[in-house]
């Protein structure tokens, strides 16, 4: 009987796991010895981090999107068909169809999803780009707004953490190109007391976003959205008026972790090193999946699934663990419509950007093509 | 009593400590406490200035070798 790998989740991290594996472990997969089917939402792959130009225009849309079956390594046997129940005791998944898969090692890479919901108010009166309708809706507002009050607001959890510095540059830009920036205001909030997690990136944005004149209120927790009277009031009683809202909507996991009891909010309690569910010695989680207290981010399900790799094919083929994970994570940061810096770090070495550049953005430009061999496992 | 949830957020650079805690406050039921692991020296200031302003409760600091234990109930 072949040893059967089935990976939940057909984003990034499934999709690195998937092909890395095929890798690493062709002979295996060629007689029969490892079987490796992947369940996914859909047939398309989207470049998520690709939202962020949509609002102004700046990327083409099928450039966001590829056909999974040709991102993904053909020795993978694809279903678009997700997951419903994941039975870890049984080791047994249920799908949508009513379909079931046994496993000898599953991956749980099912990833995030944007909850504006869980605010009253705020999926009426907010825009934000973390998804592809939203996206082009922001963008219709942008073409429209002569001016007022705009505020970016940043809610917790959610992926992708230098995003909301970036939109908030972004939008700068946008509107001093346009002409209107003596009109506009913008506001940025965010829920700790700082201007960023990442203490020398918000070190770094304070006197940035005061040189341009973007007030700012820390220690914002969205409490409520107010569509009619255009306000947004925080949880430490702060209340701010808008002309236009854009907001980093909170995250959750998806409903399949949560409906197996497989983790609060959708979040999967996973070991930071090995990246086993915590109980589990054949269930593995990479992605924004985990519980792990690190930037959910694409470089971190990239290094994630790296490891995850290393790990499955030395199990599958010498029966000895390889690596341990060790935190990494790698995030472009766009400080504007012609800059960009980068930051990194893992578990031991604190983050230190370095002063934004035209080379760094022009480097973030090219990743936004060069993903796709990310994706494959070449990059 | 429900077991108390523990974020071991020692060396986690990004979200941080507060984000975490602010995170598992949202899915938490009122009452349920919620204790954070930080070796960030800034955790033992900013967590309890934000319950505070918030109007959570802070149920205590235990200073450990290195790093703090900070304990807060959901109250609201």
């Amino acid at each position: 009987m072949p040893k059967k790998i089935l990976i939940v989740g057909g984003g990034l991290a499934g999709t690195i796991v998937g092909n890395g594996l095929c890798r690493k472990i062709g002979p295996e997969l060629a007689k029969g010895e490892v079987v490796i089917t992947m369940l996914g939402a859909t047939d398309q792959h989207m470049y998520q981090p690709g939202l962020l130009y949509v609002p102004f225009g700046r990327i083409r849309e099928p450039d966001l999107f590829r056909d999974q079956r040709k991102v993904l390594d053909r020795r993978v046997v694809f279903h678009v068909d997700p997951a419903t129940k994941v039975d870890v005791a049984k080791q047994a998944v249920t799908t949508k169809s009513g379909r079931t898969f046994d496993y000898d090692y599953l991956v749980l890479a099912t990833g995030s999803r944007t909850m504006p919901q869980n605010i009253p108010g705020m999926a009426e009166a907010a825009h934000w780009f973390y998804d592809l309708e939203p996206a082009r809706k922001m963008r219709d507002a942008l073409a429209k707004f002569e001016g007022g009050k705009v505020v970016i607001n940043v809610n917790a959890p959610h992926k992708c953490p230098v995003a909301p510095l970036e939109i908030t540059f972004m939008l700068y830009e946008f509107f001093e190109s346009k002409g209107i920036l003596d009109k506009v205001q913008l506001t940025y909030t965010y829920p700790i007391g700082r201007l960023h997690a990442l203490e020398p990136v918000a070190h770094w944005a304070l006197p940035e976003m005061e040189r341009r004149g973007i007030k700012y209120e820390t220690f914002f927790n969205t409490k409520s959205v107010d569509p009619k009277a255009k306000t947004i009031t925080s949880e430490e009683g702060v209340t701010l008026p808008f002309d236009l809202l854009v907001t980093i909507p909170p995250h959750q996991g998806q409903q399949v972790i949560v409906d197996s009891d497989l983790g609060k909010g959708g979040w999967v309690p996973t070991n930071p090193k090995t990246l086993h569910r915590e109980g589990s010695t054949n269930v593995f989680v990479v992605g924004d999946t985990t519980n792990i207290p690190i930037s959910k981010a694409g470089s971190t399900a990239h290094f994630e699934a790296d490891t995850l790799i290393d790990n499955l094919a030395s199990l599958l083929t010498e029966g000895r663990w390889a690596r341990d994970y060790d935190g990494k994570v790698y995030c472009f940061v766009e400080t504007g419509l012609k800059t960009g810096t980068y930051v990194w770090f893992n578990y031991t070495t604190p983050p230190n950007p370095g002063p934004p550049s035209q080379m760094i953005h022009w480097f973030k430009l090219a990743y936004n093509r060069l993903y796709w061999l990310s994706a494959r496992g070449l990059l | 009593m429900a077991q108390r949830q523990v974020i071991d957020a020692r060396g986690a650079f990004c979200p941080g400590p507060l984000m975490e805690l602010i995170a598992a406050l949202k899915l938490a039921n009122v009452g349920e406490e919620i204790e954070v692991l930080s070796s960030d020296h800034g955790s033992i200031k900013d967590i309890p200035e934000w319950v505070k302003k918030v109007g959570h409760e802070m149920v205590g600091i235990d200073q450990k070798e290195g790093y703090a234990a900070i304990i807060v109930k959901k109250a609201k």
